[in-house]
Formats: C-alpha cells, structure tokens, sequence
C-alpha cells in the first residue's frame, strides 16, 4: 500500500520562486526512504511540507490514500524527529516524553504503560527524572526517538537527525534507528545530507538538487546506474573519478591525456562522440599486473585506510582516486602501473549532464551478491 | 642521582610560584585599571550621596542642607510615629501591588499577540513599545487632558454610556488609581520590547514540535511559552518593582501627592520634606527606609522566583 504519495508538489515563497518543483514520488508502508541532496536542495523543505509545518504552494499530498493538502500537522497522524531533537529544557525526560499524550489526553494509565514500554525499548528507564542539560548528545537524541516512537504514529519523519552526534555514536545511531523501524513497522522518510547515511539506511534513496527530483531508486542502483552527474558525484565515497572525453579513430581520450583503444562492443549504443564525460569508480581503477598495466601514472599522494589504500593521481585537470584493497607502500612521485577499462566506465552527456551508458560489468564483477 | 632530580624539580615548584603570582598581581593591576573609569563614576555619583545620606539621617539640618545638632536615630522614630509617612507607605505599598502586576500582564498579553507572524505586524510593534520614547512629564500632560474632570475624553465616554463623571484626579478614592493607570500605560513599552524579545528567543522547533504533537494553542502557552519566558519575566517583575518604588515624575506632574495624601508615594514624600520643609535630616532617614525596603522585597523575590526560573 501507498503510505505518502506526492503529485506534482510545488513550494515557492514569495522572494524565490520555486523551491520545490513537480515532486511525483509514492513511498509505500513499511518503506525506509531517505531524501538525501546537498544543503539548500529543498529536501527539508519537502519532509516539512509532508510534516504540515510548511504550506504546500501546488500539487496534491496524500497520506493513506486521503488528500491531506489542508490538514494540520497533528490530524495527520504522523511524528517528526528535528535536528536539535527540539526538546523542552524546563521538562524532564518523563514529561519530554509525555508531552504529546499530554496534549492529546491520552488516558493516563495508558501513557505509563507507553512510557514505561518505550523507556526500555530506548534505555532511558534510569534517566527519567533527568533534565535534557543533564544528557550527553545520544541521550538526547534516544529521548527524542522515544518522543517520536510513544505517539504510536505510523509514519516517522526525520529531518537530519544524527548531524549533531559525532562519527561513533552516528555510526551505533544508524543500525539501531534503522533496527527500531524495522521492528515498529514505521514508514520512515529520512532527510539527511550525508550520502554515507543514505545509503547505509535507505531502502529507496531519493536525491534531490535545487528542488528537482535527481534520481529515485535503490542504493546499489543509484551508485551503479547514476542518472546523471550530479548523483554520480553525490553518490560514493570517494567521489566518482570524472574526466571529459572524446572518441576518435577508435580510441577514447579522456582529458587529452589517456588514451584508451576501444570497439564497438564496449561503447555499445553510443553515437555522440564529442563532448562526453565518463566516470570512472575509485574501486575499478586496478592495480596493473606486469602484462595488463594499460597505464602507468604517478602517484600524488597517498591515504593509508588500514585495510585499504587511496592512491591520487592527476589525470588532466582533475585528480582521481583510485582504492585498492589492501596495503600498498607507495610513494608520492612513483609511476604505478594500473589497469583502466571502457567496461568499468559511466557515459554522460557534458552538456545535459545525463547518463549515456552505465558501466557494463558493474553487475558481473562488482557481485552485488544475493543471500 | 634520582634524589638530585627530585630536588631540581622543587625548586622549579617554588620559581612556578613566584612567577605565577607575579602574573596575578600584573592582571588584578590592569583589571583595575579597566575599572577606574566606572570606579570613579559610581563613587562621585553613588557611593558618596549614599554615605552622604546615611550621615544625614542622624542629625537635624539648616534649610542649606548643613547639619546642625545631631540626633542619632531620632529621626527614624519620629518618622514611625508620623501617621503622615505611615499613610505613605501604604499608599506606595498599594500603587506597586496596583502597577506591577498591570504592566506585566498588560505587556505579556501585548507581547504574545505582537509574537504572531502576521502582514504589518512591525506596526503593532511600534505602537505597542511607543511609549518607552515618551518621556514622564509629556506623558502626564497627556494623561492630565485624558483625567480632565469636564473636557477629558474619559469623563465624556463615560457621560456616552449614562455614567456619573468621576474626579479622576480629585476623588481620594480614584486618584491612586489614575496614577496607576498611567503609570502602567508609560511603563508597558519597555516591559513589552523585553517580553517580545524573550518570546522570539524561544526555539520555534519547540513549537513545531508540540503542532505535531497536537498540542492547542493555551498548552502551547502554558506548557512552553511561559515557562521558557520565566528568566525573562522574572527580570521584568524584579524591574518594574524597583521602578514602581521610585516613583516620582507622574505624582508630581498629576496630583502633587494630594488629594489627602492619598497619592503621597515614599519618593514624593520624601521630595517634600526636602525641598518644601527643608528638613534634610528626615528625608534622608526616609530615603534610607526605602533603600532597606526596596533591598530586602529585592532579596525575598531572588529566593522566591529563582526555584521557578527555568534557566535554558
């Protein structure tokens, strides 16, 4: 079933015209959706308007199949998580908690049982009587999930919620947001602008940029099949390796400094053959083995991962990273043989930006592997 | 070797000190320095009229001011025995218990509808704080036309809806009032541009929180707004109280303390014995009762109100 759907939903304020502009987008119950795009996108101006915090300028909103256009934040029977958790400081926990059932007059002996229910669920039990000064980060933010979890509302709404926290806790926050949906059943729509989020949490990725929907579709989809640069870009980390190109006499340039000899059969349908940019992943830059080196490159500088290895070189004007499994004792100034092939790239379009070609042996190398 | 070590490190310990103190004493040096200006402005203009009050209290003065025979607390009997300051500590008791919680309650209700996001709503701003810009003695001619027992406009409404006119100014019983009438509308400009900014520091997620909660818009008020305001008018109370002590200007300018002392606040009165009876020494004793008085309200209302105050 169609827990939200979005028809050609427009924001625009009265000095900036259209900051939002034709939104179609259905999320289903149960989903984990995220928005994810770079500040000033409109993705937080999007979970508002769905919240009703935010007038919605044109376009049709529904929830549960019902036009909810006109109703007010609390008759549309869903709960939201800020940024700042927005937590009362003059209250405790317990009434922090509370406040909602509260307001709505929920029978007390059914907000205990709630409370006490949630409580546990997030280990707040012993913190109840707390003041939120008296929290560190994640508390507060576990007080917040709680604040949103006891109002029973089945879609959840979060609007960067794990930006104040620092790397660890985020990283521990993200398994157990993602396992307290999983078990609730919520239907999440999760802004955040950190494409490591997104992809770790989502279940369907939407990407926004100046108010124009991007790309929507899975996470390993969006990093294999990008629609364009601009989620290519946004999308993986390292970024993707990006470098214009042409095509001539059977080879590709890419920014007039590697040559690449290729055949029909790997550049397929395309025709264009000027003004092409190609990407290239940072994983499937390979190590060239003594026979199939097809380039040697100097290394500019070197990341020591631990488990892995990034390697700068400078190609043209842009600089591309390559990731290598494992430790390599390079130095900066070596020329390292590495293995480049037409299989591994992207095509798009310079001048639309938009995707000609995804990569061809994304899906038969790169095992995206089903249990 | 080791025991050489630990002898080299002593020293150091002692040089640390030294050099530490040292360091302390240069920065209480320069801090003093930052302080002079204000050091000497309050001494010249506080600190010395204090003293200097103090020391007046005790003895019987010249109409010049200079002392003359020294009585020792003579004064402060004379004037608990006085029914004339008796009758005007009640009247201030009464004109602080009438204007205070009037502009507090007046403003916070201008404040929080002036808070509300609305087209032009930066001209209620304006009209609502105006009269912080207005000075006393301007005020109170205005008010005095308003009070005027045949012409003034309150007399007139009153004369539209069939009611008797009342001497605003001249009947004991409604002159207090008037003056606090007027204090309140003079003093509810600043008291709504402080309330009006400690609203708009509230966290408007706070309010978005509760919208989606389904809170309506008097929990709002009651469970957010006040408490979140309680710094702000915990301030404004403890202000307005000191102020509404010292009252002078609209006293003067309205009714001259009368009619029958029923308007004869502490300040006014002690202006009076002062400047009309030239008795320094007795209004110098009074001045100090109403330092004490305004002092210890001060202290009670910090151990009072501070349990309620939700710092953030």
């Amino acid at each position: 079933m169609q827990h939200v759907e979005m028809i050609d939903l427009e924001k625009s304020y009265d000095n900036q015209k259209n900051v939002l502009n034709g939104i179609n987008l259905a999320i289903e119950e149960g989903e984990f959706f995220v928005l994810v795009g770079p500040s000033g996108s409109g993705k937080s101006t999007l979970l508002r308007m769905i919240a009703g915090l935010e007038d919605i300028t044109g376009g049709i909103l529904k929830i549960n199949d019902k036009v909810v256009n006109h109703l007010r934040p609390k008759d549309r029977n869903l709960s939201m998580v800020f940024q700042n958790y927005a937590l009362y400081p003059h209250l405790t926990v317990e009434q922090n908690i509370l406040f909602g059932l509260h307001a709505k007059k929920v029978e007390k002996k059914e907000q205990q049982k709630r409370l006490i229910e949630t409580a546990e669920m997030m280990g707040l039990t012993e913190l109840l009587k707390r003041k939120p000064k008296q929290l560190s980060g994640g508390q507060r933010q576990r007080v917040a999930l709680a604040r949103s979890v006891v109002s029973h509302a089945p879609l959840c709404l979060m609007d960067e919620p794990l930006s104040n926290l620092d790397a660890k806790l985020r990283a521990h926050m993200r398994i157990e947001i993602r396992r307290l949906q999983k078990k609730l059943g919520l239907t999440m729509i999760y802004v955040t602008h950190d494409q490591v989020e997104a992809m770790t949490m989502g279940d369907r990725i939407m990407v926004l940029n100046d108010g124009k929907i991007q790309q929507v579709g899975d996470p390993i989809t969006l990093y294999n099949e990008p629609a364009n640069l601009f989620v290519a870009s946004f999308i993986g980390s390292p970024k993707i390796n990006l470098g214009t190109a042409v095509i001539r006499d059977h080879h590709l340039i890419i920014e007039d400094s590697i040559h690449i000899p290729i055949t029909t059969s790997d550049i397929g349908n395309i025709i264009q053959k000027d003004d092409l940019t190609i990407g290239i992943r940072a994983e499937h830059i390979f190590h060239g083995e003594e026979d199939k080196k097809t380039h040697e490159l100097e290394v500019i500088n070197v990341e020591h991962l631990g488990n892995e290895t990034l390697l700068t070189f400078e190609i043209g004007k842009e600089l591309w990273t390559a990731k290598w499994l494992g430790q390599w004792r390079a130095r900066v100034g070596d020329k390292v043989p590495v293995k480049i092939s037409v299989e591994h790239m992207s095509f798009f379009d310079s001048k639309t930006t938009e995707l000609i070609k995804p990569a061809s042996n994304t899906a038969k190398e790169q095992e995206v592997v089903a249990i | 070797m080791s025991d050489l070590l630990i002898e080299a490190e002593k020293d150091y310990t002692g040089e640390f000190l030294k050099a530490k103190k040292v360091q302390r004493t240069k920065s209480f040096l320069k801090g003093v320095l930052f302080l002079l200006p204000s050091i000497i402005l309050f001494s010249v203009f506080l600190f010395y009229p204090l003293f200097k009050t103090i020391y007046l209290s005790f003895f019987l003065t010249d109409s010049s001011g200079a002392t003359t025979v020294f009585v020792g607390m003579n004064n402060f009997k004379a004037i608990f025995t006085s029914p004339l300051f008796l009758k005007s500590l009640e009247v201030t008791f009464l004109f602080v218990l009438y204007t205070v919680p009037g502009t507090v309650i007046v403003s916070l209700f201008l404040a929080v509808l002036a808070n509300e996001k609305l087209r032009g709503i930066g001209i209620f701003r304006t009209i609502f704080s105006s009269t912080m810009g207005i000075s006393v003695a301007a005020a109170s001619v205005f008010w005095m036309f308003l009070f005027h027992p045949t012409i003034g406009w309150l007399n007139q409404i009153l004369e539209l809806f069939g009611v008797e006119a009342i001497g605003w100014l001249t009947d004991p019983d409604w002159a207090l009032i008037s003056v606090s009438l007027s204090t309140i509308w003079m003093n509810v400009g600043f008291t709504f541009l402080i309330l009006l900014g400690g609203l708009q520091s509230i966290d408007s997620y706070l309010y978005e929180s509760a919208d989606i909660d389904g809170a309506s818009y008097f929990y709002k008020l009651r469970r957010i707004t006040i408490p979140m305001l309680s710094p702000t008018l915990f301030f404004v109370i403890t202000v307005s109280f000191i102020n509404a002590f010292q009252t002078f200007g609209q006293v003067d300018m309205l009714t001259r303390g009368g009619p029958q002392n029923e308007t004869n606040v502490i300040v006014y009165s002690i202006y009076q014995e002062a400047f009309m009876n030239y008795q320094h020494g007795a209004a110098s004793a009074q001045a100090i009762i109403l330092f004490v008085i305004i002092l210890l309200l001060t202290l009670v209302q910090f151990k009072l109100g501070e349990r309620k105050v939700h710092y953030q």
